[in-house]
């Protein structure tokens, strides 16, 4: 058994500022970390290596500095990690991602042996899309199972593989064939904490670093900003709705409670809503 | 292993394509999404955006429907605003699946030409769109929240960036069609108008059972899953309830209100209540007539999800909370001294019965 | 894997442990360091002054690419009133080269400083918390860590692990804290445009100015300070925490009130909070510092009760006492010995310098401030404020009325005659004998 997990490093979302006088992103000092659900497909492959046995590679398309994030990787328990680093492949969308990804699976395949599961996340916490995923799965002609919750059973023998997927009404439990390419929810398990040993093992780990000229037959037209359809035309920060709040603020719990069943049925709501 | 099975599988490999000429393509198309023959409202809220960009720019709108005996969509989506619907009825496409629904809409796309094709970004959308837009190849742009199409027939499909504190608009110029999923909860539909004309296509399915190998086994109907998108009336609480026993008495306000119990994401996180019931960024986003903030800060995440609905009421014992801002009335004091007085008060106003144990003050 | 044996263990990435780890490694020795931040400097505070001195006997011309902030220039002690303040300072060009201090950020810093030991070969390692020493008998061999198979093994263990030492409390050398013997300092980092803070402070390119300021702290013991940075001002309080109990101020609020005094108010107008955090700061001198090394262990910086806090000096001495216990253990290598005695020329180093002759200097004043009741921290104050009004007010008062009204609301202030002179004097041995 052979799985790839494809992880990227992402700015840690929830430290980033808007700079309230120039209305930009402020990125400075904001901590990069592994985008949280690619952990958690690591964390399901590394359960099955642990369980029945599989060789697990790491995979990242990013800067030279996401070399931290698959050492993290590393740290966890995964056996090899590569980055595939150019200046080309900057400025790429998601078709460019996905297709730049899915020749890496590929030459992974070609170096190290047939590719059994590919894990992606959900999404990313910057890109959000969670179309890359989709993308390598067709770019590779492998099934797709995305926003799994749980996987089922991996039956190695006959290359089958059953999970539930996450729908908004429901879990829809799905058996298909390998090679599959599952995306990951947060609800799939919990990552685990690298080991001491791991850690240690992953500071001196030095992931294998692929660039353009590492692949045979790249379509260069397809890489990079050139490959990417989609342009950014322009970003700002919203506008909050103006809303003129009716503050009612002072008195008694029964009074408030009354002043507000007035207005509340002093609007349309109570024939809208049938009441 | 797989490379035999290649030639087999459906959509097969993505082929490079050529320089193309897009000229001839036209028209807004909805892909519909349904379950067991019921539409998602998605698909009629993207419907009614189309139908309104198809109008500035005098495009025709079409919708895509697949499935099994669903013919009735085909009707309603005309009653929603298409004025032609591709229609592919056929057993493979029973349940939900990438590959075989992935074929029919790459055959619809690359005969019938749209010039934009928005699809719900809901799971099920958001696992079909993308498999659909790298075929094409063409561009995707992911959980729009606002459409707009200029006078060059350039969609401008803007949606939320790093943890909704911007938004970014994108376009996809060189390629054709312009593809875009959209969230749920955030366009209005066209009320369903039955003297509405339209044409219906029916189209085959390219792909038989036989091709197909995965199978969906079972579906396991939440019931207690709860879509927060379909009310009309939401009662949230956040971690200002303390602790989970909170949620019961929102509960009893959101019954007598006809409503549900919403959360922030904090309670969420302390397993208070189900992660369906979220609003915000990473949970729905909901646009109900009434909506009540309950002990819930007002973060930039959650406001996302609930800004647009019609009526919002902010109860919180901090006046500075910036629920405030966004909320129509706002009422500072304990939500335990005030709620069970405005569930009693609302009880009263609807002539509602009062339960035995019911706390009220 | 599980046997692999390190020279040295290093416990906490801060200015100590990295100055330690920096030197070993250089030195060829085999050192990991364990921090239980996400990276070095990632949770730790101090008020924010740099000094030059002690940082270059670790690495020479670190300023050439260290990240500090502005090079201080000027220095203002100030008293505060009610609404008024009685300033005093000292501003010398001859401040700026060699430059005495800087101002810095230990989020910066700290990640700079364990990421030169890194590349001098030390092995850092982030996100793991040292639970315990291991030990043979009574010698500690190394040390115990929150992760899964989780344990280290060295020659010597370097206890760098800040005031609140918890492997100093396993040695037995860090005693539990009184609250009369421990100060809580807030700081807020806020945010301000450079154009602001040079006009403001009356500075130019990179000069910066530092402030303390007594008096209006609620009747507190203590200090406030407020330094200038490149594009945010460090400002914060550091306050008794027997005082804060007293008093039931939350230090927050504390730190919210100092903020409206007229003065500051002004200097911090329109800046945007960026950080606040709260850290405990040591306030031992000589006597509280304990034995510096034992059986395969050395003990540096705050776990050892390294600061000078009249003069708000503590990452230089961490840095000193790292460099010291460095060489210490290199020493130690060479002959293959780490035990007590091979290790104790770490403690004579220390008692040979400068470290040892400030604390000692100081040594009264801890004493002195256990006797002074608290409120003379803003009573004096604003004594002093209301004569230095009384003084330059003209209002036909005779001068020399003046002056004893404003000896007498000194005099008052301090309970006494007697009092303020037996203060006078304490202070002034506490300072200087
Ligand atoms: C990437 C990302 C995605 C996120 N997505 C979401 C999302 O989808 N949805 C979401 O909600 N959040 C989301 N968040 C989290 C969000 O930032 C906030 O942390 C969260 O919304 C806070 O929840 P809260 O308002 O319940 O809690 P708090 O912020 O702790 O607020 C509690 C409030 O209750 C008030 N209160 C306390 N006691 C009482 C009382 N007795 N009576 C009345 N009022 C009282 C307090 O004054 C306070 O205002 C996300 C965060 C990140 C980083
Ligand atoms: C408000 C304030 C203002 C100050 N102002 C100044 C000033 O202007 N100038 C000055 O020179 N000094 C100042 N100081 C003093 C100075 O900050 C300290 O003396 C200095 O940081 C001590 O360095 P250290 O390396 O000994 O400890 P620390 O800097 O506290 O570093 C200890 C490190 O160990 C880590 N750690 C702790 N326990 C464990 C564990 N069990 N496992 C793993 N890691 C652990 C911590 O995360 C931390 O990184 C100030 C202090 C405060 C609080
Ligand atoms: N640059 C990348 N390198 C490797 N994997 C990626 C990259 N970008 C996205 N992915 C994978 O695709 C998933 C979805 O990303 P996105 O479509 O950007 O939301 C991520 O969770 C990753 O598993």
């Amino acid at each position: 058994m052979h799985i790839v997990v494809c992880v990227k490093q992402v700015p840690d979302s929830r430290e980033i500022r808007i700079d309230p006088n120039t209305n930009t992103l402020v990125r400075q000092g904001v901590p990069a970390i592994v985008n949280y659900y690619d952990l958690h497909g690591l964390e399901e492959a590394l359960r099955f290596k642990d369980e029945q046995g599989a060789e697990v590679t790491v995979i990242s398309m990013g800067p030279p500095s996401a070399d931290k994030a698959l050492k993290q990787c590393v740290s966890m328990g995964a056996d090899r990690a590569i980055l595939i680093s150019d200046r080309a492949f900057a400025g790429a969308d998601t078709l460019a991602t996905s297709y730049v990804v899915s020749k890496t699976v590929e030459k992974v395949a070609q170096e190290f042996g047939p590719v059994d599961v590919v894990f992606c996340g959900k999404q990313t916490l910057d890109g959000d899309t969670g179309q890359v995923g989709p993308g390598v799965a067709c770019r590779l002609d492998y099934e797709q199972l995305t926003y799994v919750e749980k996987v089922v059973e991996i039956n190695d023998q006959a290359k089958t593989i059953t999970v539930h997927r996450h729908l908004e009404d429901g879990v829809e439990v799905v058996k298909t064939k390998m090679p599959v390419l599952i995306t990951a929810l947060s609800e799939l398990n919990k990552p685990r904490r690298a080991s001491l040993p791991g850690v240690i093992n992953a500071s001196r780990y030095k992931p294998i670093v692929w660039t353009t000229n590492d692949f045979a037959d790249l379509d260069r037209a397809k890489i990079g900003l050139k490959g990417s359809p989609t342009i950014v035309s322009k970003t700002w920060v919203p506008e909050p709705r103006k809303i003129d709040t009716k503050m009612i603020a002072s008195g008694e719990a029964a009074a408030i409670a009354s002043e507000l069943v007035a207005a509340l049925w002093s609007t349309e709501l109570p024939t809208r809503l049938g009441w | 292993m797989a490379e035999q099975q290649n030639d087999k599988r459906g959509a097969g490999k993505v082929q490079p394509v050529p320089e193309q000429d897009f000229s001839d393509y036209a028209g807004l198309m909805v892909i519909v999404e349904q379950r067991a023959g019921v539409a998602k409202k998605v698909s009629w809220q993207l419907l009614g955006e189309a139908k309104r960009m198809a109008d500035k720019i005098n495009a025709p709108v079409y919708a895509l429907v697949m499935g099994h005996n669903v013919r009735h969509l085909a009707d309603e989506a005309i009653s929603r605003g298409a004025d032609k619907v591709y229609l592919c009825d056929s057993p493979v496409l029973e349940q939900y699946r990438t590959r075989p629904y992935s074929r029919v809409s790459l055959d619809v796309i690359r005969t019938y030409k749209p010039e934009i094709v928005l699809v719900g970004a809901t799971y099920t959308g958001r696992d079909l769109a993308g498999a659909i837009a790298t075929h094409l190849p063409t561009g995707l742009t992911a959980d729009c929240t606002q459409l707009d199409v200029d006078e060059n027939r350039v969609l401008h499909a803007s949606r939320p960036a790093f943890s909704e504190k911007m938004l970014a608009t994108i376009l996809c110029k060189q390629y054709k069609p312009q593809m875009a999923t959209a969230r749920p909860g955030v366009f209005l539909e066209l009320a369903a108008d039955s003297t509405r004309k339209g044409e219906v296509v029916s189209v085959s399915s390219p792909m038989s059972e036989a091709e197909v190998v995965t199978e969906v086994l079972d579906f396991l109907e939440l019931t207690d899953r709860i879509n927060m998108e379909d009310h009309e009336v939401i009662v949230a609480g956040g971690k200002g309830l303390g602790n989970a026993e909170g949620f019961k008495l929102l509960q009893e306000l959101a019954d007598a209100l006809g409503g549900v119990v919403g959360a922030s994401r904090a309670v969420v996180d302390m397993k208070w209540i189900d992660h369906d019931h979220q609003v915000g960024q990473t949970g729905s986003t909901v646009r109900a007539k009434l909506y009540f903030a309950i002990g819930i800060s007002g973060a930039v995440q959650h406001v996302v999800g609930m800004q647009n609905c019609d009526v919002i009421v902010a109860i919180n014992n901090d006046p500075e909370a910036p629920i405030f801002k966004v909320s129509h009335y706002g009422i500072v004091g304990d939500l335990y001294n005030v709620v069970p007085a405005i569930i009693k008060a609302v009880k009263e106003k609807r002539g509602l019965p009062f339960a035995a144990n019911t706390a009220n003050g | 894997m599980a046997t692999e044996r390190f020279d040295a263990i290093i416990v906490g990435a801060g200015p100590a442990g990295s100055a330690a780890a920096y030197t070993m490694a250089k030195a060829g020795l085999k050192v990991v360091m364990i921090e239980r931040g996400e990276f070095a400097g990632a949770k730790n505070i101090f008020g924010g002054v740099l000094y030059r001195k002690q940082l270059e006997d670790v690495i020479p011309e670190f300023w050439q690419e260290a990240p500090v902030e502005r090079r201080v220039v000027e220095q203002r002690m100030w008293l505060l009133g009610k609404d008024s303040v009685v300033t005093m300072g000292h501003r010398n060009e001859a401040f700026k080269e060699p430059t005495n201090a800087w101002t810095g950020l230990r989020v910066k810093f700290d990640q700079w400083f364990a990421s030169k030991a890194e590349q001098a070969g030390s092995l850092n390692i982030y996100e793991t918390v040292a639970t315990e020493l291991i030990r043979e008998g009574d010698r500690v061999v190394g040390v115990r860590t929150d992760r899964e198979d989780g344990d280290l093994y060295a020659n010597v263990v370097v206890v760098a692990d800040g005031v609140n030492s918890l492997l100093g409390q396993q040695l037995g050398i860090h005693r539990e804290w009184n609250p009369d013997q421990v100060s809580l300092a807030v700081k807020e980092v806020i945010a301000l445009p450079k154009e602001k803070i040079l006009d403001r402070f009356n500075l130019e390119g990179d000069e910066g100015v530092t402030t303390e300021f007594i008096g209006q702290l609620g009747g507190m013991m203590g200090l406030g300070f407020l330094y200038t940075n490149q594009e945010t001002v460090s400002f914060g309080v550091g306050v008794m925490v027997n005082d804060l109990k007293r008093t039931k101020i939350r230090p927050y609020e504390l730190i919210e009130n100092v903020k409206q005094h007229p003065v500051l108010r002004k200097l911090l107008q329109g800046g945007e909070s960026k950080e606040y955090a709260a850290h405990l700061i040591p306030e031992g001198g000589l006597h509280a510092v304990p034995p510096l090394s034992g059986n395969g262990w050395v003990v540096c910086g705050d776990a050892a009760q390294l600061v000078n806090f009249v003069h708000r000096e503590g990452t230089n001495l961490a840095m000193t006492s790292g460099l010291y216990a460095a060489e210490a253990i290199i020493e130690a290598h060479a002959r293959g010995d780490f035990g007590k005695q091979a290790l104790s020329g770490y403690d004579r180093r220390v008692r040979e310098s400068f470290i040892h002759k400030d604390l000692k200097k100081y040594q009264g004043l801890h004493g002195l401030l256990k006797e002074i009741d608290s409120n003379l921290f803003d009573k004096l104050p604003e004594a002093l404020n209301s004569a230095a009004f009384q003084m330059l007010m003209i209002d036909g008062v005779s001068k020399a009325e003046k002056q004893k009204m404003a000896i007498k609301a000194l005099r008052e202030a301090a309970g006494g005659t007697a009092n303020l002179i037996k203060l006078g004097l304490k202070g002034w041995r506490a300072m200087n004998g």
